[in-house]
């Protein structure tokens, strides 16, 4: 392939900018149950996003990555033109990139899963044919776009509902919040592990069993919850008769439990989002490197950093002024809330990503909420927004799938 | 990139604060009434007049918060309390500020005076009726915990109780009512027929102030048990 770094070179920049355009726009969302509690500083939080969300890409973003690279386009059809699909992926890349430039200046809630898919399927579907598209593929990351909201929200019900049931229901909710908060502590710390070492490390090259995976995430769980309940006992206690401190001090211990939250969130939203910047990159590099489209080796750690870096500088150039924004605008999610949303949340995402399926962060985060909402646990959701999130992916794929229809036909003439 | 897009725009505003703001305001106008009352028992008609224009600011005020609150109220709001009760709270609320502006507006119009046998009692029944108004504000106060621990446990039985102290204080300003009604009748003879009908009219509306209070808090037990 006589274009084969020109190729490479393009892929990399396409999937920068998206991933540059991820960290300034989407993290936010990501974060929004963090921020919105007020529990850490912004400048915490994006510290937190910077380092969680390059560990999450790099140690969690294979599956997710490979899906996109090989799940959905039947590669098989394409062993005698290889550059087709290269200009498929570049194309997908662009279109994605462009929709959500669009997207983000209108005020549309657009989800980058839903763009991205909607891109690979709309180029192989049409620029190559309607047979080069595994359907099945295709019918299961839909469905998990309706079941990870869902989950998310049951999950959020129960937690919450566990949270009213053991602290907040109590006559001295500080009592109980002091001695079951590290619970929930050891409870995140133990599963975003188990999740990562079990599903994970294997994109990377470490292989474990089970039984390692399960005592390193124990393991893991008690430290953090260690750590935590350090930080909860150098908050002052205060009697329960004093009510108008109570709950702000109850609040303050779940402010300790929403740090790790945040952490996870920002490595659940690493962890499957990188995968729509990167995937298309890392098909465009296995084909340009062998020439063909039969190579099945892992995604290649350096596409995984990249991703991981986009994210980041997005991040540091913008994405702290929409974090910012949207951490003044939520004051409804306390930490209690916020936990409850943000684990359910960053489970669902984290679990889709060991399955290699891509779902949205933003439709999850918002199943999340309306979970605790159901469970009485927020004032007011406005269900009008709620609906437009949701219905947005109704134009987001069709949008995605034609803008990359024209920029493939573009690409194919220019390059090919 | 647009703010917009993110998810911040599902929070809607909270009920709770406008509500307990209005109710802030509507027990004012009810606590100004022995003032303007015991203005109005030595003829001091100006200094009546002046605590009677108050009132009537804050029932405007009152109505003002009250609109706020419906505009901002949208039926796609979903809220862990039903909006019907949230919006017949209000309206109910509100009438105590309107019952206040009334009596104080029979009283000045007819320079009525209520006659000084009746007095002591009256002054009694109309303490108990704002004590009403003041154990419903207190309840409705409670909502902030009532949001945060979601409407069960200790919280919740807190304010059931105070719900039921309210009751018994109204149960006391009906009886206050049957004793100031008998002092009147005592003496209803050597009065103008009319001021006395007019009289009767007023200790109504006073009683009316505990009711209201108590249909307050009997919403209030229905919000939170949903």
């Amino acid at each position: 392939m006589e274009l084969a770094i020109l190729f490479i070179v393009l892929a990399a920049l396409f999937g920068l900018f998206m991933a540059w355009g991820i960290g300034a726009n989407d993290v936010a969302n990501a974060m929004a149950p963090s921020v919105g509690s007020k529990a850490i500083t912004i400048k915490q939080a994006i510290l937190i996003a910077a380092v969680f969300e390059f560990a999450g890409a790099v140690l969690a973003g294979g599956g997710v990555t490979s899906t996109i690279r090989r799940g959905i386009v039947d590669s098989s059809l394409l062993s005698g033109q290889p550059e087709l699909l290269v200009f498929g992926m570049l194309a997908a890349l662009l279109a994605a990139g462009v929709w959500l430039l669009v997207a983000s200046r209108f005020g549309w809630p657009v989800s980058t899963t839903h763009t991205i898919i909607g891109a690979v399927v709309g180029f192989a579907a049409i620029g190559i044919g309607v047979h080069a598209v595994h359907w099945p593929m295709v019918a299961r990351i839909a469905m998990s776009w309706i079941v990870s909201p869902v989950l998310a929200g049951a999950i959020a019900w129960v937690l919450f509902r566990s949270v009213q049931w053991l602290i907040l229901e109590r006559s001295d909710p500080l009592h109980y919040a002091r001695r079951y908060v590290p619970g929930y502590i050891f409870l995140t710390g133990f599963f975003m592990t188990l999740v990562t070492v079990m599903k994970g490390l294997g994109h990377i090259g470490i292989n474990i069993s089970n039984a390692q995976a399960y005592a390193v995430a124990v393991l893991f769980g008690l430290v953090v919850a260690a750590i935590g309940t350090l930080f909860i006992r150098r908050i002052p206690y205060q009697e329960a008769d004093k009510k108008e401190f109570h709950f702000v001090t109850v609040e303050r211990i779940f402010g300790v439990l929403m740090v790790i939250t945040a952490c996870a969130m920002a490595f659940a939203h690493g962890s499957n989002d990188v995968a729509n910047a990167v995937g298309p990159v890392a098909a465009v590099v296995s084909v340009a490197r062998s020439g063909d489209v039969t190579q099945e080796a892992i995604v290649p750690i350096w596409i995984l950093v990249l991703g991981g870096i986009g994210i980041v500088l997005g991040l540091a150039t913008y994405g702290h002024r929409v974090i910012a924004t949207v951490g003044q605008n939520i004051t409804a999610l306390t930490p209690s809330r916020g936990f409850a949303a943000g684990l359910a949340a960053a489970a669902t995402i984290v679990l889709a990503s060991g399955t290699g399926l891509p779902i949205s962060t933003t439709h999850t985060v918002v199943g999340a909420i309306l979970g605790v909402g159901l469970a009485r646990g927020i004032a007011a959701i406005n269900l009008r927004v709620v609906g437009g999130i949701f219905m947005s992916w109704i134009i987001t794929v069709p949008a995605g799938a034609v803008l990359s229809v024209l920029f493939f036909m573009l690409l194919r003439w220019l390059l090919g | 990139m647009n703010p917009n897009s993110s998810i911040s725009r599902i929070f809607g505003r909270s009920p709770v604060e406008p509500l307990q703001k209005h109710f802030t305001k509507v027990a004012k106008c009810a606590r100004k009434l022995p003032k303007f009352f015991k203005a109005s028992f030595v003829g001091d008609w100006d200094k009546a007049a002046q605590q009677r224009e108050k009132i009537v600011v804050l029932e405007h005020a009152a109505d003002e918060l009250k609109r706020e609150l419906r505009l901002n109220l949208p039926r796609s709001l979903f809220m862990p309390v039903n909006r019907s009760d949230v919006l017949e709270m209000i309206s109910r609320q509100d009438r105590i500020a309107n019952r206040s502006k009334d009596i104080t507006g029979l009283i000045i119009g007819r320079r009525l005076a209520v006659p000084e046998s009746v007095q002591p009692s009256y002054l009694a029944l109309l303490s108990r009726s704002i004590d009403a108004v003041e154990q419903a504000r207190r309840s409705v106060q409670e909502l902030d915990d009532l949001f945060h621990s979601g409407f069960r446990g200790a919280g919740a039985e807190n304010v059931m109780k105070m719900t039921d102290q309210l009751s018994d204080i109204e149960d006391d300003s009906d009886a206050l009512q049957i004793k100031v009604r008998n002092h009147l009748f005592e003496i209803e003879e050597q009065l103008a027929p009319v001021n006395v009908m007019f009289l009767y009219r007023v200790f109504d509306l006073t009683g009316d102030l505990g009711n209201i209070a108590q249909r307050v808090g009997s919403r209030l037990h229905l919000m939170i048990a949903r």
